[in-house]
């Protein structure tokens, strides 16, 4: 075999390879963003703040978590995997009459029973954990009762605009600030009124 | 004669080094894109829950809370409960409030106002503890809280 030197090779294209594989990789990775569930804490307790109104029994859609982490939901045990519903069915229900003292719900598409919520609006979720409870279970509940909200939010934003909710409000942050971003903003507003989140956390017995 | 014929001997020409520096600096910049500067060591055990109805958070304005057993090494002096630990030492529930408003300060002034306390909380740990953290945040009038969890599509 005759002796063949190599060419000499061309590095010209190399910086153009080392880009390419660059660009690769800033695509395809995704820093990893902490991701949550986000709350809002009550105010301060104030000594001097006029007693609370009184809230009737059916706007009250009432979550135990026990210390063996049993799901207690408006009296009766409920597996984790139906808390969501119920939730859905208890803030959708719009059980006002129409022309009532209250506002009638317009948009709810659930049962409207006496018995349960008059108005999104009205309808209060409350959330009690036992300190024993588990941390993970606690987040399960919180994760289901949010799961609710979204899905219900999805449902009217999809119907007034055409998108869901919960797709508009995690592109807004890499919106540009402008005016569209401001009509999008208004119109995130406009659905979280529709279904506000109200969740109350009540102390937990010490017993 | 021959058409093929042989040019110089036969050693190797020297590969050229010149892209080098380009694959140094894209490993230099991947690496910069992909590496979370941790600034805490962790003294408390911290396995996240998953949940699926998360947000993505914005790390600027964001103080942290880690809540969890104490790691073996610290298990002599912090017992065997959930510890709180801020920054990088552990807190009593009843300094928490001094701990978080030393960390609110290490922020930009601008960002103070908005601040967002993610628990970071092990899911080992129990409630009460989280209730602690939180009745203490609600009196420091910090309302705004983030459950910092891992994200998985399909839950139990």
């Amino acid at each position: 075999m005759a002796k063949r030197s190599a060419p000499e090779i061309n590095a010209g294209s190399m910086a153009d390879i080392a880009f390419l594989l660059l660009i690769f990789f800033l695509v395809t990775t995704t820093i990893d963003k902490d991701k949550g569930l986000i709350r809002q804490l009550p105010p301060p307790l104030d000594e001097n703040a006029p007693p609370p109104p009184k809230i009737k029994d059916k706007n009250l859609f009432i979550v135990l978590v026990n210390r063996n982490n049993d799901l207690l939901v408006e009296g009766d045990r409920m597996e984790l995997k139906n808390l969501k519903q119920a939730a859905i069915d208890f803030l959708d229900n719009g059980g006002a009459p129409n022309g009532g003292e209250t506002k009638y719900c317009d948009y709810c598409k659930g049962e409207r029973s006496v018995r349960s919520s008059d108005n999104p609006d009205k309808a209060i979720i409350s959330l009690t954990s036992d300190r024993l409870t588990d941390y993970d279970m606690y987040v399960a509940v919180q994760n289901e009762l949010g799961a609710a909200y979204n899905a219900l939010r999805n449902r009217e934003a999809e119907r007034l605009f055409g998108w869901k909710y919960t797709e508009k409000n995690a592109g807004l942050s890499l919106m540009s600030a402008g005016p569209q971003k401001e009509r999008v903003q208004e119109q995130l507003k406009q659905v979280r009124t529709l279904f506000p989140f109200i969740l109350t956390e009540a102390e937990a017995k010490q017993n | 004669m021959s058409k093929f014929k042989k040019k110089g001997g036969g050693e190797l020409p020297p590969i050229s080094t010149a892209s080098l520096p380009d694959i140094v600096f894209m490993l230099l910049f991947f690496f910069m894109v992909a590496t979370v500067l941790r600034k805490n060591d962790l003294k408390v055990d911290n396995i996240l829950p998953p949940a699926n109805q998360t947000e993505k958070l914005d790390k600027t304005k964001t103080v942290y809370i880690y809540v969890g057993k104490p790691k073996a090494e610290f298990k002599g002096g912090r017992g065997t409960e959930a510890n709180i630990q801020i920054g990088d030492k552990f807190v009593d529930i009843t300094e928490l409030k001094g701990a978080i408003f030393e960390e609110i300060n290490k922020l930009r002034d601008e960002l103070r106002s908005s601040v967002v306390v993610a628990l970071k909380v092990d899911k080992g740990a129990n409630t009460g503890i989280v209730n602690d953290v939180k009745k203490e945040l609600r009196e420091a009038n910090l309302p705004k809280i983030i459950y910092i969890t891992t994200q998985s599509e399909s839950l139990k």
